[in-house]
């Protein structure tokens, strides 16, 4: 019998790495899609630099940020009596790093092509630029939300490298299904490392298509 | 009274041109603006309901100063508060005919006596998608009187409407803006349109 907890375990930080890009990401993306200057530019290509970067090497900075015998890490461990090398909430930290262009990028571009005219004709109401945000803008953008929000949460379904260098392979703890099925195949238990690849794939085809098809139908909007 | 001295500089294909402008407007009068493309019509409009803010000058209305840079003035839109109707309409694609209006006031007897200037009384569940382009002009009219501006600024606001239609509409408005002691400043590129309605022109350009 094959041991599920990496799928429950790989959901619950999809589902928190996710949740909580939502609720940064959208500030942020609402901010840099508004106006050029060179520090939007200069921080834009930073949160760009994971789609480009090697997981390993992004994973290793991470580790040597975050290790408790100095700097930062030891800090943290020391004041607040936080670990995230080889802990659950380093690998939330890693997937919220790697995900982030994910869910930027999406609600960026969706929030520029929406015309100027529509954040204008609410404030000349009265309406706040929070109040305009997400009684106007975001309605507006549902798609591209739901896009980014799938594509976050399937990108983290897929994390390898970047979680097995902060996190390692502790089972219940770090061991996402991703290295458990490198795990089971290292230990010629390919019956497990079948099942987890099959789960790993079905959930992810699920959530693709049933992105496209939301899109499809949502696409009479003119503004699509 | 509205006391209008602004100097904004415009983006054109051969360079950089100064839009400059001074003038009053005097409490309710409605005044047409007219001029070729990228005289800056809209910019105009856009400086007074705070959209965009011009390099120099002062904005004051009713005795109240909205703009003055030297004195560090620059009211947002939101304190503002005029009515704005876009040339692109900026209607709000989620919400329907009611939504619109209701978003701009809780007044449910304003509301009605709207759509029936309108005539949308009988499209308040309609999206704009699904709206003609005179429906959507009309709309665009009503959210931006829904909020009984002092100030009410036209964007080229009747191009949509068939004469017959625009006729009717431009009666219903005379009527509503003599009872809410509206000023009004309306665009527009066709000539004959706002013959009657207007008491005073400005050209830009």
């Amino acid at each position: 019998m094959t041991d599920l907890a990496p799928i429950w375990l790989t959901l619950k930080l999809a589902t928190i790495t996710t949740l909580l890009l939502l609720l940064i990401g959208l500030p942020i993306a609402s901010w840099l899609s508004k106006g050029r200057s060179v520090f939007k530019t200069i921080i834009e290509a930073i949160i760009t630099m994971p789609l480009v970067l090697p997981p390993s090497v992004l994973g290793f900075y991470l580790l040597l940020a975050f290790s408790p015998q100095h700097g930062v890490g030891k800090w943290l461990q020391d004041t607040f009596d936080i670990r995230f090398v080889f802990s659950f909430q380093g690998l939330v930290l890693a997937s919220f790093i790697y995900s982030m262009p994910f869910m930027i990028g999406p609600i960026k571009s969706a929030l520029q092509q929406l015309p100027a005219s529509l954040a204008q004709a609410s404030y000349t109401l009265g309406k706040t630029k929070r109040e305009t945000f997400l009684k106007v803008l975001l309605p507006n953008i549902k798609p591209s939300v739901l896009t980014a929000m799938v594509l976050t949460f399937a990108h983290t379904l897929g994390e390898f490298g970047v979680v097995l260098m902060i996190g390692g392979n502790i089972p219940n703890v770090t061991r996402v299904a991703s290295i458990a099925v490198y795990d089971s195949v290292e230990r010629m238990d390919y019956s497990s490392a079948n099942t987890y690849s099959l789960i790993l794939f079905s959930i992810t085809f699920v959530m693709v298509i049933t992105v496209f098809l939301y899109n499809k139908y949502q696409a009479k909007s003119p503004l699509e | 009274m509205i006391s209008i001295d602004i100097e904004k500089s415009l983006k054109a294909y051969a360079g950089q041109r100064i839009l400059k402008i001074d003038r009053k407007f005097p409490k309710g009068s409605i005044t047409k603006i007219y001029g070729p493309s990228g005289s800056g019509k809209t910019t105009f409009l856009k400086c007074i309901a705070g959209l965009t803010t011009p390099e120099k000058g002062s904005i004051m209305v009713d005795e109240v100063l909205w703009f003055e840079p030297l004195s560090g003035i620059n009211l947002p839109p939101q304190e503002r508060k005029v009515g704005f109707v876009f040339q692109d309409y900026a209607l709000f694609p989620n919400m329907t005919v009611l939504e619109h209006l209701e978003y701009a006031t809780n007044d449910a007897a304003w509301i009605q006596r709207l759509l029936l200037i309108g005539k949308l009384e009988t499209l308040t569940t309609h999206k704009p998608e699904y709206l003609s382009g005179g429906q959507q002009q009309r709309l665009a009219i009503l959210r931006a009187l829904a909020i009984k501006p002092k100030l009410l600024l036209m964007d080229e606001p009747f191009s949509a409407l068939d004469p017959e239609m625009k006729a009717a509409l431009i009666g219903e408005l005379k009527v509503l803006f003599e009872e809410l002691g509206m000023t009004v400043l309306i665009v527009s590129h066709n000539s004959g349109e706002l013959v009657g309605m207007v008491d005073g022109e400005l050209g830009l350009g």
